[in-house]
């Protein structure tokens, strides 16, 4: 088996800024993802990514890409890790299509959407039940839809579909909304929107696709008649395949100020991790310093 | 004699942009429905698939839904 210098896995702005780095330190470099641009490419605007005043999401994560490709970098796309361990001084990665070996890894997984774990989820997902308000919401055009959630996801998407949709309902399990007061006030005043603080979802009911939910609150309970619902509660790390690796209560890889995780050899990078704040700069800014620590690793160790 | 090739899919869907990117660079011509605003289209891919996931790719009938790179090259035949 061909043993790499370094496996990134995950291709968002964390794992491809690392390619990057990796390609311009002439390390034998393998990426391997489930998609490319991870959670940058499903971002609707994006205002805050120095370089560019504005840029919508699929625009930043296809420049992302042409930049990890312009150094012919090897891409696996398509491909999932499920489990990783350690051989001697490698790292052995076996993924849903086969086996892999380097001498260091950045483990740059991110991110995935958190479900509702509610009779009826996985039966209605795309038959109106979706977890991507910026991808689906255009085909509710005139529908009732239900936004579940009170973050700033949840108001990102009760904001893309206010022009779109016939009514929202945006079922909040806490006491009121939690996102950017700016957002709270724009969805507050719109003339279709309806905000049900203290409520959760119970069950999605539908045939063929979605046509009510039922709700609960402390003391109530109803149907509401919806035919889309966008699930804008939170999201969870991609990192279950990584055992052995330390974890805080989240989930999220513990890493030291150098990306180094309890496993010598093994980095991690961006949302993955427990680093403070989740951003796209910050993510990029991870990936590259991963890198640097995964090359100093591999110049300081004696490898065959 | 070349395929007769549809894509359903939503001007904002990062993964409908990609698998038309990937028909492009294969120099696939095929026809593009936007279900936003074409509600025509959008009934058309829910009666195919008895779903609403975008993107979905017909090609010469044989219905992909999202963006399966490798389904894709196999029912093109590349």
């Amino acid at each position: 088996m061909k043993t790499y210098d370094l496996i990134i896995i995950g291709a968002g702005p964390a794992g491809i800024t690392a390619s990057v780095y990796a390609a311009r330190k002439k390390l034998d470099v393998l990426v391997i993802s489930l998609d490319v641009g991870g959670q940058a490419a499903w971002s609707g605007d994006i205002e805050n990514y120095t370089g560019y005043q504005f840029i919508t999401g699929p625009e930043l994560a296809q420049k992302f890409q042409e930049h990890m490709l312009k150094y012919g970098t090897l891409l696996k796309e398509n491909e999932e890790v499920l489990e990783l361990s350690q051989a001697g001084q490698l790292i052995r990665l076996k993924t849903n299509k086969g086996d892999y070996q380097a001498r260091s890894v950045i483990i740059a997984s991110g991110k995935k959407s958190r479900e509702l774990n509610v009779a009826g989820e996985k039966e209605f997902k795309n038959r109106g039940l979706t977890y991507c308000a910026t991808c689906d919401g255009p085909l509710f055009a005139g529908k009732d839809v239900a936004i579940i959630g009170g973050g700033n996801s949840a108001l990102d998407a009760a904001l893309g579909l206010i022009k779109i949709a016939r009514h929202i309902y945006i079922i909040n399990h806490s006491l009121g909304l939690s996102g950017d007061a700016i957002m709270i006030r724009k969805v507050q005043e719109a003339a279709n929107v309806t905000i049900l603080n203290n409520f959760s979802v119970t069950e999605v009911l539908g045939d063929k696709f979605v046509k009510s939910i039922k709700i609960k609150s402390a003391n109530q309970e109803k149907e509401l008649a919806v035919q889309g619902v966008f699930v804008e509660i939170g999201l969870i790390p991609n990192s279950v395949f990584a055992q052995g690796v330390k974890k805080n209560s989240e989930n999220e890889i513990i890493i030291d100020a150098h990306n180094q995780t309890n496993i010598a050899g093994i980095f991690a990078a961006g949302d993955v991790t427990d680093v403070p704040q989740k951003q796209i700069i910050i993510a990029a800014g991870e990936g590259s310093k991963a890198v640097l620590s995964a090359f100093h690793y591999l110049s300081q160790k004696d490898f065959n | 004699m070349s395929k007769s090739v549809k894509v359903y899919g939503t001007s904002t869907c990062p993964w409908c942009v990609r698998a038309k990117q990937f028909l492009k660079e294969n120099n696939i011509e095929f026809e593009n429905l936007d279900v936003s605003g074409d509600q025509l289209a959008a009934d058309e891919m829910m009666a195919k698939t008895g779903q609403m996931g975008v993107p979905v790719i017909d090609i010469d009938g044989e219905i992909i839904v999202g963006f399966d790179k490798e389904k894709i090259k196999i029912a093109l035949g590349l």
